[in-house]
């Protein structure tokens, strides 16, 4: 975030009002360029121009802040850093390294502070994947670095690059050290041509925020994100570069199922942004996320994992920037050709940021005072989300899948932010309290929530696991809707009026509630169910069913078969370890055996 | 020299504009002196050019354009701060009300503080007994977390909140351990009633009290809790206490808060309140906490009154989304004569999972709270059942959980108000109603801490 230049005439301070800061002079100011705010050097971003006066969000507390200070303009809109050295780390709403931070200022974050965000002085080894002379365009890989032991980073050739190699280097390099030359065939812009058409390659590039990487095409979404998490997995499933959501009311669970999310599902980069939510959800994932091991290789998930972490209390206009900061980080990792998942929690906390620098810009008020721009904004920020043909001649594939907790007031889903985010998104999990109440953890509700991508994920499903995936979700999915209007008529004259084929189905709904779809986070083997087991488990519970109801039809009594000794088995088959899968195969033999005895 | 400005040149509400001002900052202090010499302090809420405007903590009353003077001190409001502090009672801007001497103080912090470091946080691991059941088994408080109690009207939330502060210890440590309560537009009764109670019990000899009454000015209830907690997180962070704060009642801040946004004409959130009330309340919740490398933490036990019992009113609802979870008092326990009142399905510790089990508590102890939490839903399911369609229609097995349920309310929420219960006695209780439903249906318990514990309390 280097000054650039002063403007000629001075620019002041002419208003402070919280977050907001007004000032003239900004003769050379552009929409959306970053500025250096007082004396201090506060961070802020010119979001209204009206003549010489910009309006300017202040990604740092302003308290002290008066008219007459100077401002000072990068010329440069909001960018991030990207490179080799991000992952595992953890960054304010505005790429600013909190560990180093904490290294440098102590405890608390005090104000002013610049930091690269990527690591200057550390030397990564570089290997090249092309040689000297080799044709390239932009999004072409032109060499690796491990990253972390998890991640091997690509370093793609920077957007707008196209040419030969001319210089290409092997070895230990810093990210701003130049690792190519290349000598581009029609230089795009002026200042290019003054430096004879070569232009020089280091790791460390920078992008705006706001604005969208390219990708050469979309593609629609068809392999599911594991999550292992059954409810979601089997009923609810959001597929790689798909988005979903997850409103609910305080205390229904969102954060432990998009941190069970972020630890289990097989992304293979995670970016977790801590938009505006408690300081100690985020400490959490930092402590624990080192402890927990990725399933595959064994190495600790936070070598795969990216934090942005804009606490409640931390600036509100940072707080603002930190989705889109997140999310391009993600983009760009997706560029070079992973399957990247980005859990924002919670969207409720940036669209209120959005609210607030609204209300002081005295717009006029939309819905709930919520800005008339929210929607497009919601939008705007979940279609950054997609399966692509990366850049690049060698069409590699990407995707970047997008998860956000809506937070509304009261848990009222007619909540603007929810509306708005139902409008965009193609996986809604439902969270409701009722269900937290009672324990039913993920309180995940199965009759309201929906999933978009069953049809798109159903083929792979039926050839990776199973042909009748899709046919036992579907009946599983039919029981519970039959218990839904069956429990009506209980509620209304008893159990006793319903007849013993629908006692029967209330009996294996029940099972599939809390045999199934109740999952324990802090189990150690129950927190993540594979595909394989979860069909095993799924496909227990329905054999027992139709085992039952053929025993029915055949005069066995209803008491005899809700009392087999074999539901024991079914009730703690959760908690079978998937290298034990054969168990399931016994269970099975036994449900067989136990029911053969009844009907003879 | 400090200039003083003749200038103020509109007065509304709370706020006065200052005009003809230079070098202002925003967010810091004023002096107003009144004709009668009287000193008013207030606050820079907004500079735009050469006009300031500023929030008056004790209000406008008889305030005049003419002859009032204004200073502008060049600082937000600081508190002085030293480990005299202890046992002291101050009003709601930090002056001592107790007749005591001013305090000398070792240094001044400013009040708002600044938000910790989410990568300098160290989670909260260590149980806090506070000797009540439905807290310690159902809804276990931790160390460094912040827990609300969201109360009503005429709910007996202040008796709880003095017998946590009494009971609450570490298991197996002595340390040191401060209260700091802060009171905003309480009674006088019910201040008096805490201070009383800290009297009584000796308490007040490791508490720092602030007190803004019912009849005190309701601006001055913005600084008020900033003030507590500038002094906890000395005691805790610079000299290595344990400090647990009381803030009571968060809903006359919040309505504080309105009354200032209204004054500026801002265009009004959810009830009046303003769009920015949840990022104001999570700088006063956030501030509890514990940090890598100091011995000290500090846990926030908010109260607040929700209108009309509503969990969804904007003030209870954003307090919920920021803290770690909720003690929720109900009104049909209450009437019924159970102290204390907690209503254990909706109430929930986020950080429970991290602070109970073997080495903290005891190792069956997150089983039981699972099983006691179903088996009781379960018996209120039943009991809402019977009121339908009449106790005949409910199985044996409802029947008996409707009747664990009552007991459950009677004998493990219900206990005396200095009855203090260690975390043992709690599990053992649970255990005891565990054993009135057949062991077949203990899905949520490991089978050997079945063995192990139902068979002992069976004996």
């Amino acid at each position: 975030m280097e000054r650039v230049t002063t403007s000629p005439t001075k620019a002041r301070i002419i208003k402070v009002s919280g977050p907001l800061v007004v000032a003239e002079g900004m003769v050379k100011a552009k929409m959306y360029d970053m500025v250096r705010v007082g004396r201090m050097g506060l961070i802020g971003e010119i979001i209204e121009i009206k003549e010489d006066r910009a309006s300017i969000q202040v990604y740092e507390e302003t308290s002290g802040l008066g008219p007459g200070e100077p401002v000072e303009t990068t010329l440069a809109p909001l960018s991030v850093e990207l490179g080799p050295g991000l992952m595992s780390g953890i960054y304010d709403g505005i790429q600013r390294p909190l560990d180093i931070i904490r290294d440098k200022t102590g405890s608390y974050i005090t104000r002013g502070i610049t930091l690269p965000a990527v690591n200057r002085k550390k030397k990564w080894d570089f290997i090249p994947l092309v040689k000297e002379g080799d044709e390239v365009r932009t999004g072409d890989i032109l060499g690796t670095v491990q990253e972390t032991p998890l991640v091997i980073h690509k370093v793609l050739v920077p957007s707008g690059i196209e040419g030969e190699i001319r210089v290409i280097k092997k070895g230990r390099f810093t990210v701003t050290q130049t690792i190519a030359k290349v000598r581009t065939s029609s230089p795009p812009a002026p200042r290019l041509r003054r430096a004879g058409g070569i232009k020089e390659i280091r790791m460390l590039q920078k992008w705006p925020v706001r604005r969208e990487r390219m990708v050469q095409k979309k593609l629609p979404p068809e392999i599911p994100l594991v999550t292992g998490q059954r409810v979601i997995d089997t009923f609810f499933p959001v597929a790689k570069g798909g988005t979903a959501c997850i409103p609910g009311p305080f205390g229904s669970g969102k954060t432990v199922i998009l941190h069970a999310i972020a630890a289990w599902a097989d992304a293979q980069i995670i970016v977790y942004i801590g938009c505006g939510e408690r300081g100690n959800e985020m400490t959490d994932v930092l402590l624990e996320f080192p402890k927990l091991k990725d399933p595959k290789t064994g190495r600790p998930l936070i070598e795969r994992t990216i934090m942005i972490a804009n606490t409640s209390n931390m600036p509100v206009a940072a707080r603002e920037a930190s989705i889109y900061t997140g999310i391009t980080i993600a983009e760009y990792y997706r560029d070079m050709g992973y399957n990247v998942a980005v859990m924002a929690d919670s969207t409720s906390r940036w669209a209120e940021a959005l609210r607030e620098i609204s209300g002081r810009l005295e717009e006029m008020p939309g819905e709930e005072g919520y800005p008339a721009y929210l929607g497009t904004r919601v939008a705007e920020f979940y279609e950054r989300a997609g399966r692509v043909v990366c850049q690049g001649t060698k069409n590699r594939e990407g995707t970047l899948t997008v998860m956000g907790a809506v937070s509304p007031p009261g848990g009222d889903l007619s909540d603007p932010v929810v509306q708005a985010t139902l409008r965009t998104v193609k996986v809604f999990w439902a969270l409701e309290d009722r269900l937290a109440y009672m324990r039913h953890f993920p309180a995940i509700n199965w009759l309201n929530s929906y999933s978009l991508y069953l049809d798109n994920v159903e083929a792979y499903l039926g050839k990776e696991i199973a042909n009748d995936w899709m046919k036992l979700r579907n009946i599983a999915m039919a029981i519970l809707q039959e218990e839904d209007s069956l429990q009506e008529i209980v509620r209304l004259v008893g159990k006793e009026a319903l007849s013993p084929r629908e006692q029967l189905v209330v009996e294996t709904a029940k099972s599939i509630r809390e045999d199934y779809l109740m999952q324990d986070a802090f189990h150690e083997i129950d927190v993540y169910a594979p595909l394989a087991k979860q069909y095993r488990m799924l496909k227990v519970i329905l054999e027992l069913h139709h085992s039952s109801e053929h025993a029915l039809e055949k005069g066995v009594f209803l008491e005899k078969l809700l009392t087999l000794k074999i539901k024991e088995k079914i009730d703690r088959m959760k908690y079978i370890e998937e290298k034990n899968i054969r168990e399931f195969d016994s269970i099975e033999k036994e449900i067989k055996r136990e029911i053969e005895g009844l009907t003879k | 020299m400090v200039k003083e400005y003749l200038t103020i040149s509109h007065i509304a509400g709370p706020l006065i504009l200052v005009e003809e001002t230079s070098g202002i900052k925003y967010g810091e202090i004023a002096e107003i002196e009144l004709a009668t010499k009287e000193v008013r302090r207030g606050k820079v809420l907004e500079i735009t050019a050469d006009k300031a405007l500023v929030q008056l903590f004790e209000g406008t009353t008889g305030l005049n354009v003419y002859q009032s003077r204004v200073r502008f001190l060049g600082k937000g409001i600081e508190l002085g701060v030293s480990m005299d502090l202890l046992g002291r009672i101050f009003d709601g801007l930090g002056r001592p009300i107790d007749g005591g001497p001013k305090i000398i103080p070792e240094k001044r912090i400013d009040i708002n503080g600044n938000p910790i470091n989410p990568t300098a946080r160290d989670y909260p691991t260590e149980f806090i007994q506070t000797g009540i059941s439905a807290i310690d088994g159902m809804n276990t408080l931790v160390r460094g977390q912040k827990l609300p109690i969201f109360s009503g009207a005429g709910l007996p939330h202040p008796q709880i909140a003095a017998q946590i502060a009494r009971q609450a210890r570490v298991l197996g440590k002595e340390e040191k351990f401060a209260v700091v309560f802060a009171a905003m537009g309480i009674t006088f009764e019910e201040a008096n009633y805490f201070i009383t109670d800290f009297r009584r019990t000796g308490a007040i000899e490791r508490a720092v009290l602030f007190v803004n009454l019912a009849d005190d000015p309701a601006i001055e209830r913005i600084a008020t809790p900033r003030l507590a907690l500038t002094c906890a997180e000395y005691l805790a962070f610079e000299k290595d206490m344990h400090v647990l704060v009381i803030l009571t009642d968060m809903t006359n801040y919040a309505n504080a808060l309105r009354e200032i946004s209204a004054a500026r004409k801002e265009v009004p959130g959810r009830r009046g309140y303003p769009g920015y009330m949840y990022t104001d309340l999570s700088t006063i919740y956030e501030r509890a906490g514990r940090i890598k490398g100091k011995k000290g933490s500090i846990t926030q036990i908010p109260i607040l009154t929700m209108p009309e019992d509503d969990k969804t009113h904007p003030i209870p609802d954003l307090t919920g989304y920021i803290t770690e979870g909720q003690i929720i008092l109900s009104r049909p326990l209450h009437r019924r004569g159970v102290y204390p009142p907690i209503d254990v399905l909706p109430s929930l510790s986020r950080l429970k999972e991290k602070g109970v089990g073997k080495d903290k508590t005891r190792e069956d102890h997150g089983d039981v709270t699972n099983q006691l939490f179903a088996c009781y839903a379960r018996g209120k399911e039943a009991k809402e059942l019977a009121i339908i369609l009449g106790e005949a229609a409910l199985t044996e097995l409802d029947k008996i959980y409707a009747k664990l349920s009552d007991k459950f309310e009677e004998e493990f929420v219900a206990q005396g108000g200095d009855e203090n219960r260690s975390i043992e006695e709690t599990l053992d209780l649970g255990w005891k109603l565990l054993t009135m439903i057949p062991t077949s249906d203990l899905k949520r318990i490991r089978d050997e801490y079945i063995k192990k514990y139902l068979k002992q309390s069976n004996q």
